[in-house]
Protein backbone atom coordinates (compact mmCIF):
# COMPACT_ATOMS: atom_id res chain seq x y z
CA UNK A 1 0.00 0.00 0.00
CA UNK A 2 1.06 3.30 -1.00
CA UNK A 3 2.03 5.93 1.66
CA UNK A 4 -0.35 8.87 0.51
CA UNK A 5 -2.84 11.84 2.03
CA UNK A 6 -6.43 10.80 0.43
CA UNK A 7 -9.73 12.19 1.02
CA UNK A 8 -11.83 9.99 2.81
CA UNK A 9 -14.74 9.81 5.14
CA UNK A 10 -14.66 8.66 8.82
CA UNK A 11 -16.48 5.94 7.96
CA UNK A 12 -13.94 4.64 5.55
CA UNK A 13 -11.50 5.53 6.85
CA UNK A 14 -12.71 2.94 10.24
CA UNK A 15 -12.80 0.06 7.31
CA UNK A 16 -9.68 1.01 5.86
CA UNK A 17 -7.81 0.83 9.40
CA UNK A 18 -9.55 -2.34 10.02
CA UNK A 19 -8.14 -3.95 6.84
CA UNK A 20 -4.63 -2.38 7.29
CA UNK A 21 -4.95 -3.69 11.21
CA UNK A 22 -5.36 -7.44 9.58
CA UNK A 23 -9.17 -7.66 10.37
CA UNK A 24 -10.51 -10.61 8.19
CA UNK A 25 -14.02 -10.65 8.89
CA UNK A 26 -16.67 -8.20 8.66
CA UNK A 27 -20.53 -8.70 9.07
CA UNK A 28 -23.13 -5.71 9.45
CA UNK A 29 -26.09 -4.53 8.74
CA UNK A 30 -27.37 -1.40 6.80
CA UNK A 31 -28.22 1.57 9.51
CA UNK A 32 -27.58 5.53 8.74
CA UNK A 33 -25.32 7.23 9.44
CA UNK A 34 -22.75 4.44 9.43
CA UNK A 35 -23.55 3.15 5.57
CA UNK A 36 -20.18 3.98 3.86
CA UNK A 37 -18.66 1.89 6.75
CA UNK A 38 -20.36 -1.35 5.23
CA UNK A 39 -20.32 -0.11 1.87
CA UNK A 40 -16.39 0.03 2.21
CA UNK A 41 -16.38 -3.08 3.24
CA UNK A 42 -18.19 -5.21 0.88
CA UNK A 43 -15.90 -3.49 -1.57
CA UNK A 44 -12.47 -3.87 0.07
CA UNK A 45 -12.48 -6.96 2.10
CA UNK A 46 -13.19 -9.57 -0.35
CA UNK A 47 -10.04 -9.26 -0.99
CA UNK A 48 -8.29 -9.88 2.13
CA UNK A 49 -10.80 -11.65 4.38
CA UNK A 50 -14.89 -12.51 4.40
CA UNK A 51 -17.71 -9.83 4.23
CA UNK A 52 -21.14 -10.71 4.87
CA UNK A 53 -23.79 -8.22 5.24
CA UNK A 54 -25.82 -10.31 7.61
CA UNK A 55 -29.84 -10.47 8.38
CA UNK A 56 -30.01 -8.49 11.35
CA UNK A 57 -27.80 -6.68 14.07
CA UNK A 58 -28.03 -10.21 16.48
CA UNK A 59 -26.32 -12.17 13.16
CA UNK A 60 -23.96 -9.87 12.53
CA UNK A 61 -22.31 -9.59 16.22
CA UNK A 62 -22.91 -13.19 16.42
CA UNK A 63 -21.06 -13.82 13.03
CA UNK A 64 -18.25 -11.41 14.86
CA UNK A 65 -18.30 -13.97 18.13
CA UNK A 66 -17.70 -17.34 15.68
CA UNK A 67 -15.31 -15.52 13.47
CA UNK A 68 -13.44 -14.55 16.80
CA UNK A 69 -14.01 -17.90 18.35
CA UNK A 70 -11.94 -19.32 15.12
CA UNK A 71 -9.03 -17.07 15.77
CA UNK A 72 -9.34 -14.36 13.47
CA UNK A 73 -9.32 -10.37 13.70
CA UNK A 74 -13.29 -9.24 13.06
CA UNK A 75 -15.37 -6.49 13.39
CA UNK A 76 -18.85 -5.09 13.03
CA UNK A 77 -20.25 -1.50 12.90
CA UNK A 78 -23.78 0.12 13.10
CA UNK A 79 -25.40 3.18 15.07
CA UNK A 80 -27.09 3.09 18.05
CA UNK A 81 -30.31 1.24 17.35
CA UNK A 82 -28.42 -1.37 16.25
CA UNK A 83 -25.87 -0.97 18.58
CA UNK A 84 -28.91 -1.96 21.34
CA UNK A 85 -29.23 -5.10 19.11
CA UNK A 86 -26.02 -5.80 19.43
CA UNK A 87 -25.89 -5.86 22.97
CA UNK A 88 -26.57 -9.57 23.39
CA UNK A 89 -23.76 -10.87 21.48
CA UNK A 90 -21.35 -7.75 22.60
CA UNK A 91 -22.21 -9.65 25.87
CA UNK A 92 -21.25 -13.11 25.53
CA UNK A 93 -18.24 -12.05 23.70
CA UNK A 94 -17.18 -10.25 26.81
CA UNK A 95 -18.01 -13.39 28.92
CA UNK A 96 -16.45 -15.76 26.44
CA UNK A 97 -12.77 -13.48 26.44
CA UNK A 98 -13.25 -13.31 22.57
CA UNK A 99 -11.34 -10.43 21.14
CA UNK A 100 -13.40 -8.20 18.66
CA UNK A 101 -13.96 -4.41 16.97
CA UNK A 102 -17.42 -3.04 17.35
CA UNK A 103 -18.09 0.36 15.71
CA UNK A 104 -20.55 2.49 16.89
CA UNK A 105 -21.51 5.32 14.61
CA UNK A 106 -23.65 7.56 16.97
CA UNK A 107 -27.57 9.15 16.26
CA UNK A 108 -29.86 10.56 18.03
CA UNK A 109 -32.10 7.86 20.43
CA UNK A 110 -33.92 7.26 22.45
CA UNK A 111 -35.80 4.67 20.12
CA UNK A 112 -35.63 5.61 16.35
CA UNK A 113 -34.53 8.72 17.31
CA UNK A 114 -32.83 10.44 14.21
CA UNK A 115 -29.87 10.20 12.00
CA UNK A 116 -28.54 13.25 13.13
CA UNK A 117 -25.06 13.11 14.93
CA UNK A 118 -25.49 12.26 19.11
CA UNK A 119 -22.95 11.13 21.60
CA UNK A 120 -25.85 9.44 24.00
CA UNK A 121 -24.73 6.43 23.87
CA UNK A 122 -21.98 7.10 26.42
CA UNK A 123 -23.76 4.97 29.09
CA UNK A 124 -24.17 2.26 27.21
CA UNK A 125 -20.80 2.16 25.98
CA UNK A 126 -18.98 2.56 29.19
CA UNK A 127 -21.17 0.88 31.78
CA UNK A 128 -20.64 -2.65 29.53
CA UNK A 129 -24.27 -2.07 27.40
CA UNK A 130 -25.54 -5.91 28.26
CA UNK A 131 -26.19 -7.82 31.09
CA UNK A 132 -23.23 -9.04 33.20
CA UNK A 133 -20.44 -7.55 34.87
CA UNK A 134 -18.00 -6.55 31.87
CA UNK A 135 -16.99 -3.48 30.31
CA UNK A 136 -15.02 -2.47 27.19
CA UNK A 137 -12.43 -0.61 26.14
CA UNK A 138 -13.88 2.64 24.50
CA UNK A 139 -12.17 5.04 21.87
CA UNK A 140 -13.37 8.04 20.63
CA UNK A 141 -11.66 9.49 17.35
CA UNK A 142 -11.63 12.92 17.50
CA UNK A 143 -10.41 13.52 13.53
CA UNK A 144 -10.70 11.04 10.69
CA UNK A 145 -6.97 10.15 11.36
CA UNK A 146 -7.58 9.20 14.79
CA UNK A 147 -10.26 7.08 13.41
CA UNK A 148 -8.02 5.76 11.45
CA UNK A 149 -5.32 5.01 13.51
CA UNK A 150 -7.19 4.03 16.40
CA UNK A 151 -8.92 1.29 14.89
CA UNK A 152 -5.71 -0.18 14.22
CA UNK A 153 -4.46 0.14 17.88
CA UNK A 154 -8.10 -1.29 18.77
CA UNK A 155 -7.31 -4.78 17.24
CA UNK A 156 -4.26 -4.86 18.97
CA UNK A 157 -5.96 -4.31 22.23
CA UNK A 158 -8.45 -6.55 21.92
CA UNK A 159 -5.94 -8.66 20.88
CA UNK A 160 -3.72 -8.28 24.07
CA UNK A 161 -6.56 -8.18 26.44
CA UNK A 162 -9.07 -10.44 25.35
CA UNK A 163 -11.23 -8.23 25.32
CA UNK A 164 -13.87 -6.65 22.94
CA UNK A 165 -12.82 -3.05 21.54
CA UNK A 166 -15.76 -0.22 20.75
CA UNK A 167 -14.63 2.70 18.41
CA UNK A 168 -17.05 4.94 19.63
CA UNK A 169 -17.90 7.91 16.79
CA UNK A 170 -20.88 10.39 15.78
CA UNK A 171 -22.64 10.92 12.47
CA UNK A 172 -20.50 13.56 11.53
CA UNK A 173 -17.29 12.20 12.04
CA UNK A 174 -18.61 9.10 10.02
CA UNK A 175 -19.74 10.99 7.37
CA UNK A 176 -17.37 14.24 7.66
CA UNK A 177 -14.45 13.83 5.09
CA UNK A 178 -10.92 14.63 5.41
CA UNK A 179 -7.17 14.33 4.46
CA UNK A 180 -5.54 10.90 6.35
CA UNK A 181 -2.01 9.81 5.68
CA UNK A 182 -2.29 6.42 5.53
CA UNK A 183 0.37 4.11 6.79
CA UNK A 184 1.98 1.25 4.88
CA UNK A 185 1.34 -1.36 7.33
CA UNK A 186 -1.08 -4.39 6.46
CA UNK A 187 -1.25 -7.36 8.87
CA UNK A 188 -1.75 -10.56 6.29
CA UNK A 189 -1.82 -13.16 8.87
CA UNK A 190 -3.62 -13.42 12.30
CA UNK A 191 -1.80 -14.23 15.06
CA UNK A 192 -1.80 -17.74 17.07
CA UNK A 193 -4.42 -17.70 19.31
CA UNK A 194 -3.82 -20.92 21.67
CA UNK A 195 -7.46 -21.11 23.13
CA UNK A 196 -8.82 -20.41 19.20
CA UNK A 197 -10.88 -23.08 17.58
CA UNK A 198 -9.21 -25.11 14.60
CA UNK A 199 -9.66 -28.50 15.23
CA UNK A 200 -8.10 -30.34 17.89
CA UNK A 201 -5.12 -31.16 16.08
CA UNK A 202 -1.97 -32.55 18.60
CA UNK A 203 -3.85 -30.75 21.53
CA UNK A 204 -6.71 -31.00 23.84
CA UNK A 205 -10.13 -29.57 22.41
CA UNK A 206 -10.66 -26.03 22.79
CA UNK A 207 -14.05 -24.79 24.39
CA UNK A 208 -15.21 -21.35 23.85
CA UNK A 209 -18.01 -20.31 26.41
CA UNK A 210 -19.37 -18.00 28.93
CA UNK A 211 -21.58 -20.37 30.81
CA UNK A 212 -20.11 -21.46 34.10
CA UNK A 213 -22.72 -23.29 36.42
CA UNK A 214 -20.21 -25.09 38.90
CA UNK A 215 -20.69 -23.48 42.21
CA UNK A 216 -18.18 -20.78 42.36
CA UNK A 217 -17.36 -21.29 38.80
CA UNK A 218 -18.74 -18.17 37.56
CA UNK A 219 -17.33 -15.51 40.35
CA UNK A 220 -14.13 -16.85 39.62
CA UNK A 221 -14.63 -15.96 36.06
CA UNK A 222 -15.64 -12.77 36.61
CA UNK A 223 -12.83 -11.80 39.44
CA UNK A 224 -10.46 -12.60 35.91
CA UNK A 225 -12.67 -10.29 34.23
CA UNK A 226 -11.71 -7.58 36.60
CA UNK A 227 -8.37 -8.44 37.69
CA UNK A 228 -8.05 -7.94 33.34
CA UNK A 229 -9.99 -4.63 33.96
CA UNK A 230 -7.69 -3.26 36.89
CA UNK A 231 -4.91 -3.88 34.44
CA UNK A 232 -6.49 -1.70 31.36
CA UNK A 233 -7.42 0.88 34.16
CA UNK A 234 -3.70 1.27 35.03
CA UNK A 235 -2.15 0.87 31.50
CA UNK A 236 -4.60 1.97 28.76
CA UNK A 237 -5.34 5.90 29.84
CA UNK A 238 -5.72 7.90 26.43
CA UNK A 239 -6.79 11.68 26.46
CA UNK A 240 -5.61 14.79 24.72
CA UNK A 241 -4.64 17.68 26.84
CA UNK A 242 -4.15 21.39 26.24
CA UNK A 243 -3.40 24.49 28.20
CA UNK A 244 -3.73 22.63 31.36
CA UNK A 245 -1.13 24.79 33.66
CA UNK A 246 -2.65 28.47 33.68
CA UNK A 247 -6.29 27.26 32.90
CA UNK A 248 -8.52 28.44 34.97
CA UNK A 249 -11.54 27.30 33.44
CA UNK A 250 -11.24 23.56 31.64
CA UNK A 251 -13.69 22.67 29.36
CA UNK A 252 -13.87 18.39 29.13
CA UNK A 253 -15.05 16.93 25.86
CA UNK A 254 -14.92 14.06 23.72
CA UNK A 255 -14.90 13.33 20.08
CA UNK A 256 -16.33 15.70 17.24
CA UNK A 257 -18.18 17.81 20.73
CA UNK A 258 -13.85 18.66 21.46
CA UNK A 259 -13.25 19.96 18.16
CA UNK A 260 -15.70 22.62 18.48
CA UNK A 261 -14.61 22.92 22.11
CA UNK A 262 -11.00 23.87 20.64
CA UNK A 263 -12.47 26.34 18.06
CA UNK A 264 -14.11 28.00 21.43
CA UNK A 265 -11.08 27.68 23.02
CA UNK A 266 -8.81 29.72 20.45
CA UNK A 267 -10.93 32.19 20.38
CA UNK A 268 -11.45 32.32 23.99
CA UNK A 269 -7.52 32.48 24.81
CA UNK A 270 -7.25 35.50 21.58
CA UNK A 271 -9.32 37.34 24.15
CA UNK A 272 -6.78 36.70 27.14
CA UNK A 273 -8.73 33.83 28.76
CA UNK A 274 -7.07 30.86 30.58
CA UNK A 275 -9.21 28.21 29.12
CA UNK A 276 -7.82 24.51 28.88
CA UNK A 277 -9.02 21.15 27.11
CA UNK A 278 -9.29 17.75 28.31
CA UNK A 279 -10.09 15.50 25.52
CA UNK A 280 -10.53 12.08 26.80
CA UNK A 281 -9.77 9.68 24.26
CA UNK A 282 -10.31 6.13 25.90
CA UNK A 283 -13.81 6.69 27.49
CA UNK A 284 -13.36 3.08 29.30
CA UNK A 285 -10.83 3.39 30.70
CA UNK A 286 -12.08 7.17 31.55
CA UNK A 287 -8.59 9.15 32.09
CA UNK A 288 -7.67 10.34 35.75
CA UNK A 289 -4.23 11.52 34.84
CA UNK A 290 -5.27 14.27 33.06
CA UNK A 291 -7.49 15.59 36.09
CA UNK A 292 -4.81 15.57 39.01
CA UNK A 293 -4.15 19.22 39.06
CA UNK A 294 -2.20 21.39 41.56
CA UNK A 295 -4.78 24.20 40.91
CA UNK A 296 -7.67 23.31 43.25
CA UNK A 297 -10.01 26.64 42.19
CA UNK A 298 -10.06 25.20 38.64
CA UNK A 299 -13.28 24.99 37.39
CA UNK A 300 -14.37 22.18 35.00
CA UNK A 301 -17.25 22.83 32.20
CA UNK A 302 -17.99 19.41 30.21
CA UNK A 303 -19.80 19.55 26.86
CA UNK A 304 -21.72 17.23 25.49
CA UNK A 305 -23.84 16.36 22.59
CA UNK A 306 -26.08 14.33 25.29
CA UNK A 307 -27.09 15.31 28.61
CA UNK A 308 -25.26 14.52 31.27
CA UNK A 309 -23.24 11.70 30.66
CA UNK A 310 -19.75 11.93 30.53
CA UNK A 311 -20.55 14.30 33.07
CA UNK A 312 -20.70 11.75 35.95
CA UNK A 313 -17.05 10.30 34.99
CA UNK A 314 -15.94 13.78 35.33
CA UNK A 315 -17.59 13.97 38.78
CA UNK A 316 -16.13 11.08 39.87
CA UNK A 317 -12.67 11.65 39.38
CA UNK A 318 -12.53 15.05 40.58
CA UNK A 319 -14.38 14.89 43.49
CA UNK A 320 -17.03 16.85 45.29
CA UNK A 321 -14.37 19.59 45.87
CA UNK A 322 -14.31 21.21 42.54
CA UNK A 323 -16.73 23.25 40.71
CA UNK A 324 -18.55 20.89 37.52
CA UNK A 325 -20.57 22.62 35.12
CA UNK A 326 -22.34 21.37 32.06
CA UNK A 327 -23.29 22.24 28.78
CA UNK A 328 -25.13 19.75 26.42
CA UNK A 329 -27.37 19.30 23.75
CA UNK A 330 -29.20 16.28 22.03
CA UNK A 331 -31.37 15.04 19.69
CA UNK A 332 -29.64 16.48 16.63
CA UNK A 333 -28.66 20.12 18.73
CA UNK A 334 -25.25 20.66 18.96
CA UNK A 335 -23.42 22.56 20.97
CA UNK A 336 -21.83 26.06 19.53
CA UNK A 337 -19.33 28.03 19.67
CA UNK A 338 -21.10 30.87 20.82
CA UNK A 339 -22.77 28.95 23.47
CA UNK A 340 -19.57 27.38 25.12
CA UNK A 341 -18.23 30.88 25.22
CA UNK A 342 -21.34 32.39 26.47
CA UNK A 343 -21.01 29.32 29.48
CA UNK A 344 -16.99 29.73 29.91
CA UNK A 345 -17.27 33.46 30.68
CA UNK A 346 -20.01 33.46 33.29
CA UNK A 347 -17.42 30.47 35.12
CA UNK A 348 -14.36 33.11 34.62
CA UNK B 1 -12.10 -62.29 23.01
CA UNK B 2 -12.03 -59.56 20.39
CA UNK B 3 -14.07 -56.10 21.28
CA UNK B 4 -16.36 -55.17 18.77
CA UNK B 5 -18.59 -52.34 20.93
CA UNK B 6 -16.60 -50.08 22.79
CA UNK B 7 -16.57 -46.07 23.37
CA UNK B 8 -15.82 -44.11 20.38
CA UNK B 9 -12.95 -41.62 20.88
CA UNK B 10 -14.82 -38.41 20.33
CA UNK B 11 -17.26 -39.02 23.23
CA UNK B 12 -15.43 -38.85 26.65
CA UNK B 13 -16.34 -41.81 29.16
CA UNK B 14 -18.55 -39.48 31.47
CA UNK B 15 -21.64 -40.08 32.48
CA UNK B 16 -24.38 -37.62 31.16
CA UNK B 17 -26.51 -35.19 33.16
CA UNK B 18 -29.65 -35.71 31.36
CA UNK B 19 -33.13 -37.36 32.79
CA UNK B 20 -33.64 -40.91 32.47
CA UNK B 21 -34.74 -42.08 28.84
CA UNK B 22 -33.87 -38.51 27.17
CA UNK B 23 -32.70 -38.71 24.00
CA UNK B 24 -29.55 -36.38 23.91
CA UNK B 25 -27.24 -38.86 25.35
CA UNK B 26 -28.53 -41.47 21.91
CA UNK B 27 -27.91 -38.22 19.98
CA UNK B 28 -24.90 -36.79 20.90
CA UNK B 29 -23.17 -40.17 20.75
CA UNK B 30 -24.08 -40.88 17.02
CA UNK B 31 -22.29 -37.58 16.00
CA UNK B 32 -19.54 -38.70 18.41
CA UNK B 33 -19.80 -42.25 16.01
CA UNK B 34 -20.14 -40.06 12.74
CA UNK B 35 -17.36 -37.69 13.17
CA UNK B 36 -15.10 -41.21 13.94
CA UNK B 37 -16.39 -42.72 11.15
CA UNK B 38 -15.45 -40.08 8.85
CA UNK B 39 -12.12 -39.59 10.90
CA UNK B 40 -12.60 -35.64 11.10
CA UNK B 41 -12.56 -35.43 14.91
CA UNK B 42 -9.30 -33.25 15.04
CA UNK B 43 -10.71 -30.61 12.29
CA UNK B 44 -14.55 -30.68 13.79
CA UNK B 45 -16.14 -27.63 15.48
CA UNK B 46 -19.12 -27.90 17.22
CA UNK B 47 -21.63 -25.09 17.93
CA UNK B 48 -23.54 -26.22 21.15
CA UNK B 49 -27.02 -24.52 21.83
CA UNK B 50 -28.75 -22.71 24.81
CA UNK B 51 -31.01 -25.77 26.38
CA UNK B 52 -30.46 -28.66 27.75
CA UNK B 53 -27.79 -29.28 25.48
CA UNK B 54 -25.55 -26.01 26.10
CA UNK B 55 -22.75 -28.40 27.58
CA UNK B 56 -23.33 -31.06 24.71
CA UNK B 57 -19.04 -29.87 24.67
CA UNK B 58 -18.17 -31.37 28.08
CA UNK B 59 -19.44 -34.85 26.48
CA UNK B 60 -17.40 -34.18 23.07
CA UNK B 61 -13.82 -34.65 22.48
CA UNK B 62 -13.31 -31.97 19.79
CA UNK B 63 -13.30 -28.37 19.84
CA UNK B 64 -16.41 -26.38 20.45
CA UNK B 65 -18.31 -23.12 21.12
CA UNK B 66 -21.25 -22.15 22.96
CA UNK B 67 -23.79 -19.85 21.08
CA UNK B 68 -26.43 -17.51 22.28
CA UNK B 69 -29.67 -18.39 22.24
CA UNK B 70 -30.95 -19.21 18.51
CA UNK B 71 -27.78 -17.43 17.26
CA UNK B 72 -25.41 -20.91 16.60
CA UNK B 73 -26.00 -20.81 12.80
CA UNK B 74 -24.68 -17.15 12.61
CA UNK B 75 -21.56 -18.44 14.93
CA UNK B 76 -21.21 -21.35 12.34
CA UNK B 77 -21.50 -19.29 9.90
CA UNK B 78 -18.37 -17.26 10.57
CA UNK B 79 -16.61 -20.25 11.91
CA UNK B 80 -17.04 -22.07 8.64
CA UNK B 81 -16.25 -18.98 6.08
CA UNK B 82 -12.92 -18.25 8.36
CA UNK B 83 -12.23 -21.79 8.47
CA UNK B 84 -13.43 -23.45 5.67
CA UNK B 85 -11.00 -26.66 5.91
CA UNK B 86 -12.57 -27.41 9.43
CA UNK B 87 -15.98 -29.46 9.69
CA UNK B 88 -18.68 -26.99 11.29
CA UNK B 89 -22.00 -28.25 12.73
CA UNK B 90 -24.41 -26.76 15.18
CA UNK B 91 -26.50 -29.04 17.35
CA UNK B 92 -29.69 -27.30 18.22
CA UNK B 93 -33.30 -28.06 20.07
CA UNK B 94 -36.74 -27.09 18.49
CA UNK B 95 -36.75 -23.66 20.92
CA UNK B 96 -32.98 -22.74 19.49
CA UNK B 97 -33.39 -23.32 16.20
CA UNK B 98 -37.38 -23.01 15.31
CA UNK B 99 -38.18 -19.95 17.68
CA UNK B 100 -35.92 -17.86 18.92
CA UNK B 101 -33.05 -18.42 16.18
CA UNK B 102 -35.90 -18.53 12.79
CA UNK B 103 -34.10 -15.89 11.38
CA UNK B 104 -30.64 -17.39 11.60
CA UNK B 105 -31.72 -20.26 10.55
CA UNK B 106 -33.31 -19.16 7.57
CA UNK B 107 -30.80 -16.76 6.39
CA UNK B 108 -27.75 -19.86 7.06
CA UNK B 109 -29.34 -22.19 5.35
CA UNK B 110 -30.41 -19.33 2.66
CA UNK B 111 -27.13 -18.37 1.99
CA UNK B 112 -26.15 -22.28 1.12
CA UNK B 113 -23.57 -22.21 4.36
CA UNK B 114 -21.41 -25.30 3.80
CA UNK B 115 -22.30 -26.75 7.26
CA UNK B 116 -24.55 -29.79 8.80
CA UNK B 117 -26.78 -29.04 11.26
CA UNK B 118 -28.72 -31.22 13.94
CA UNK B 119 -31.89 -30.31 14.95
CA UNK B 120 -33.02 -32.02 17.90
CA UNK B 121 -37.20 -31.72 17.96
CA UNK B 122 -38.74 -32.84 21.06
CA UNK B 123 -41.54 -30.44 21.21
CA UNK B 124 -41.26 -29.10 24.55
CA UNK B 125 -38.69 -26.52 26.28
CA UNK B 126 -36.25 -29.55 28.57
CA UNK B 127 -34.01 -26.77 30.50
CA UNK B 128 -36.34 -24.10 31.27
CA UNK B 129 -39.34 -26.62 32.94
CA UNK B 130 -41.29 -28.03 29.99
CA UNK B 131 -43.05 -24.95 28.32
CA UNK B 132 -44.60 -24.39 25.30
CA UNK B 133 -42.65 -25.22 22.04
CA UNK B 134 -42.80 -24.27 18.35
CA UNK B 135 -42.92 -27.76 17.70
CA UNK B 136 -45.41 -28.60 20.20
CA UNK B 137 -48.60 -30.82 18.86
CA UNK B 138 -52.25 -29.68 18.68
CA UNK B 139 -53.21 -30.93 22.56
CA UNK B 140 -49.78 -31.28 24.25
CA UNK B 141 -49.65 -30.14 27.61
CA UNK B 142 -46.89 -27.79 28.48
CA UNK B 143 -46.65 -25.29 31.24
CA UNK B 144 -47.24 -22.74 29.34
CA UNK B 145 -50.12 -24.54 27.23
CA UNK B 146 -51.46 -26.49 30.81
CA UNK B 147 -54.76 -27.22 28.62
CA UNK B 148 -52.64 -28.09 25.67
CA UNK B 149 -51.52 -26.46 22.70
CA UNK B 150 -54.37 -24.55 20.92
CA UNK B 151 -54.48 -23.62 17.56
CA UNK B 152 -55.89 -20.01 17.69
CA UNK B 153 -54.48 -19.30 20.90
CA UNK B 154 -50.51 -20.56 19.97
CA UNK B 155 -50.77 -21.21 16.62
CA UNK B 156 -50.22 -25.00 14.85
CA UNK B 157 -46.80 -26.80 15.16
CA UNK B 158 -43.87 -24.97 13.18
CA UNK B 159 -42.59 -27.84 10.45
CA UNK B 160 -39.53 -25.70 9.85
CA UNK B 161 -37.94 -28.33 7.80
CA UNK B 162 -40.81 -28.46 5.20
CA UNK B 163 -39.78 -24.74 5.16
CA UNK B 164 -36.57 -25.05 4.92
CA UNK B 165 -36.65 -27.50 1.85
CA UNK B 166 -38.12 -24.61 0.14
CA UNK B 167 -34.90 -22.63 -0.25
CA UNK B 168 -32.43 -23.56 -3.08
CA UNK B 169 -29.54 -23.15 -0.89
CA UNK B 170 -30.52 -26.19 0.82
CA UNK B 171 -29.04 -29.12 -0.22
CA UNK B 172 -30.11 -31.96 2.17
CA UNK B 173 -32.98 -32.40 4.89
CA UNK B 174 -34.16 -35.58 6.69
CA UNK B 175 -36.35 -36.05 9.54
CA UNK B 176 -35.54 -38.87 11.75
CA UNK B 177 -36.17 -40.64 14.94
CA UNK B 178 -35.08 -41.75 17.76
CA UNK B 179 -37.58 -44.23 19.06
CA UNK B 180 -36.60 -47.60 17.86
CA UNK B 181 -32.79 -49.25 17.02
CA UNK B 182 -33.54 -49.34 13.62
CA UNK B 183 -34.52 -45.58 13.72
CA UNK B 184 -31.45 -44.74 15.71
CA UNK B 185 -29.09 -46.65 12.99
CA UNK B 186 -31.35 -44.24 10.30
CA UNK B 187 -30.22 -41.32 11.68
CA UNK B 188 -27.07 -42.08 12.08
CA UNK B 189 -27.20 -42.60 8.57
CA UNK B 190 -28.82 -39.06 8.28
CA UNK B 191 -26.32 -37.47 10.07
CA UNK B 192 -23.62 -39.32 7.91
CA UNK B 193 -25.20 -38.24 5.27
CA UNK B 194 -25.37 -34.40 6.51
CA UNK B 195 -21.85 -34.36 7.61
CA UNK B 196 -20.39 -36.11 3.78
CA UNK B 197 -22.58 -33.35 2.25
CA UNK B 198 -20.02 -30.79 4.20
CA UNK B 199 -17.13 -32.99 2.99
CA UNK B 200 -18.33 -32.62 -0.84
CA UNK B 201 -18.92 -28.65 -0.26
CA UNK B 202 -22.48 -29.55 -0.83
CA UNK B 203 -24.35 -26.58 1.04
CA UNK B 204 -26.71 -26.45 3.93
CA UNK B 205 -27.50 -29.87 5.51
CA UNK B 206 -30.07 -30.30 8.43
CA UNK B 207 -31.00 -33.55 10.20
CA UNK B 208 -34.41 -33.23 12.42
CA UNK B 209 -34.03 -35.83 15.11
CA UNK B 210 -37.64 -36.38 16.92
CA UNK B 211 -36.15 -37.35 20.14
CA UNK B 212 -37.94 -37.70 23.28
CA UNK B 213 -38.51 -35.40 27.01
CA UNK B 214 -40.42 -37.80 29.43
CA UNK B 215 -39.65 -35.66 32.39
CA UNK B 216 -41.72 -33.17 30.35
CA UNK B 217 -44.07 -35.57 28.46
CA UNK B 218 -45.06 -36.95 31.74
CA UNK B 219 -44.09 -40.32 30.56
CA UNK B 220 -41.98 -43.38 31.39
CA UNK B 221 -38.76 -43.84 28.76
CA UNK B 222 -40.59 -46.70 27.09
CA UNK B 223 -44.01 -44.35 26.99
CA UNK B 224 -41.88 -41.50 25.48
CA UNK B 225 -40.74 -44.17 22.47
CA UNK B 226 -44.17 -45.41 22.16
CA UNK B 227 -45.44 -41.38 21.64
CA UNK B 228 -42.98 -40.57 19.12
CA UNK B 229 -43.84 -43.34 17.67
CA UNK B 230 -47.65 -43.19 17.66
CA UNK B 231 -48.42 -39.45 17.67
CA UNK B 232 -45.66 -37.25 17.28
CA UNK B 233 -44.12 -39.42 13.75
CA UNK B 234 -48.45 -38.44 12.76
CA UNK B 235 -47.38 -34.35 12.84
CA UNK B 236 -43.63 -35.19 12.00
CA UNK B 237 -43.85 -37.70 9.25
CA UNK B 238 -40.10 -39.53 9.01
CA UNK B 239 -37.77 -39.56 5.59
CA UNK B 240 -36.31 -37.27 3.51
CA UNK B 241 -37.58 -34.00 2.76
CA UNK B 242 -35.00 -32.78 0.74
Amino acid sequence: MLKKKILISGNEAIAQGAIQAGCRFYAGYPITPQNELIAYMSKHMPKYGVFIQAESELAAINMVYGAAAAGERAMTSSSSPGISLKQEGISYIAGARLPAVIVNIMRGGPGLGNIAPAQSDYFQATRGGGHGDYHLIVLAPGSVQEAYDLTQISFDLADKYRIPVMILGDGILGQMMEPVQLSNKLIKASTYKKWALTGCQGRKPNIVKSFFLREGALEEANLKLQRNYEIIRKKEERFESLFLSDARVILVAYGTMARIAKSAISRLRNAGNKVGLIRPVSLWPFPQKPFNLKNKKVKYLVIEMSYGQMLEDVKLTVGDMRKVEFLGRSGGGVPNEEQIINKVNQLL
Amino acid sequence: MEKIFKRCPSLYDLPTHYCPGCGHGVAHRLVAEVVDALDIREKTIGVAPVGCAVVAYDYWNFDCSEAAHGRALAVATAIKRVRPQNIVFTYQGDGDLAAIGTNETIHAANRGENLSVIFINNAVYGMTGGQLAPTTLLGQKTSTSIEGREKRAHGFPLKISEMLALLPGVCYIERVSLESPIEVLKAKRAIKQAFENQINNLGFSLVEILSSCPTYWGLSPKESLDWIREVMQKEFPLGRIK
